[in-house]
């Protein structure tokens, strides 16, 4: 039975296309069969991301209106092994994903994948609705930016009262936090949020902490899924965690900034 | 970090700090509504009209929380009057 991770966040613009990018491949990686669903209808994105965009053909509500199957549908990573891509549709009709149509996909991909993330649309429409419903893990991509904390809260708000486990009063969605594009030197001059401020008002785990880091735009560029850079802060943080969703215990590292010289700091230089 | 950052340490100054406590109490009342039935912030405007027609107080002078036990749900109502 594959295990439904959903990646939302309320607020746009993030970092969830990013996080499902790289978490998915991170999960195939470590060799767990894996798919990568993109719920954006009208505003496909992760296809460039993960780089296969020229290879789409058919997508999520082609399969939901029986037009292709699951099997025709799904992009195959090139680069990663285990790795699969299921694209958005660019359909402007919002009522195309609906719970019978996912529901009937999900089902069929839990028999053959280990996880299947959801990568959500912003907001509290109905694709960010369908992207948790499923859902059996949640990542709340959070920015420490006061708009992106809140509509986190938000976010979590409709994971207790809107998911099925919710519904069906089953055990609760699990929940992690992941702070991103975090710059550690405008946190010690008091100009961010630290982890420790978001941690405390959103009273989640925290599953990791992404640096700011021009890696992910040269990622993107590429359509390459910035945890493959193995050199960048972005991409190790990714990894770790990754190894903290398989439930290792993993430090969390690039916290702090870099030490600088006295003489760097009265300068100015960054 | 420019020179004068430097030597300021003052962290109630601090933009940080600002959001961390406007985040604290925004949080906290979205919450409190989670909750609470859709209907809720309709009948409070409701209310708060009629009270309107016979006293004058402002829309932060009345307060409608709705409090669930396991038995029951309780509607609390505060209106602060004035002198
Ligand atoms: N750690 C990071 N460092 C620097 N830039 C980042 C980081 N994470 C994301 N970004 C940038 O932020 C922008 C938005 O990222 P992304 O598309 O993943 O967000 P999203 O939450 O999926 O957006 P949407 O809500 O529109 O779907 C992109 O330009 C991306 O390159
Ligand atoms: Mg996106």
């Amino acid at each position: 039975m594959a295990k439904i991770i959903v990646v939302t966040s309320g607020k746009g613009g993030v970092g969830k296309t990013t996080t499902s990018a790289a978490i998915g491949t991170g999960l195939a990686l470590r060799g767990h069969k894996t798919a990568i669903l993109d719920f954006d209808v009208g505003l496909r994105n992760l296809d460039l991301v993960m780089g296969c965009e020229r290879r789409v053909v058919y997508d999520f509500v082609n399969v939901i209106n029986g037009e292709a199957s699951l099997k025709q549908a799904l992009i195959k990573d090139k680069r990663t092994e285990n790795l699969f891509i299921l694209p958005a549709s660019q359909t402007r009709d919002k009522e195309a994903l609906t719970v019978e149509g996912v529901g009937k996909i999900l089902d069929e991909l839990a028999n053959d994948f280990d996880f299947i993330v959801c990568d959500s649309p912003a907001g509290i429409e109905k694709g960010a609705l369908m992207a948790l419903y499923f859902a059996d893990e949640a990542v709340v991509v959070t920015n420490p930016e006061v708009s992106s904390v809140r509509d986190s809260d938000r976010i979590l708000g409709i994971l207790h009262s809107k998911s099925q486990r919710a519904e069906q009063g089953r055990e609760p969605v699990r929940e992690h936090l992941l702070l991103t594009r975090y710059d550690p030197q405008r946190v010690n001059i008091g100009e961010m949020l630290s982890v420790a401020d978001v941690e405390d008002i959103l009273a989640i785990p925290l599953l990791g902490v992404i640096p700011e880091s021009e890696a992910v735009l040269k990622a993107s560029n590429q359509g390459q899924p910035v945890i493959l850079d193995g050199q960048a802060k972005a991409g190790q943080a990714y990894m770790d965690a990754v190894a903290r969703l398989l439930g290792e215990k993993v430090e969390h590292r690039f916290l702090e900034a870099k030490k600088k010289g006295f003489f760097s700091r009265v300068m100015g230089v960054r | 970090m420019r020179l004068l950052d430097y030597f300021r340490k003052d962290t109630s100054q601090q933009s940080a700090s600002m959001a961390k406590e406007r985040l604290q109490i925004v949080v906290a009342h979205q919450r409190t509504s989670r909750n609470q039935p859709d209907f809720l912030p309709e009948m409070q405007r409701e209310i708060i009209r009629v009270i309107q027609k016979y006293v004058k107080i402002e829309q932060d002078q009345v307060s409608v929380q709705l409090d669930s036990n396991d038995a029951c749900s309780v509607l609390e109502l505060n209106v602060t009057l004035p002198q």
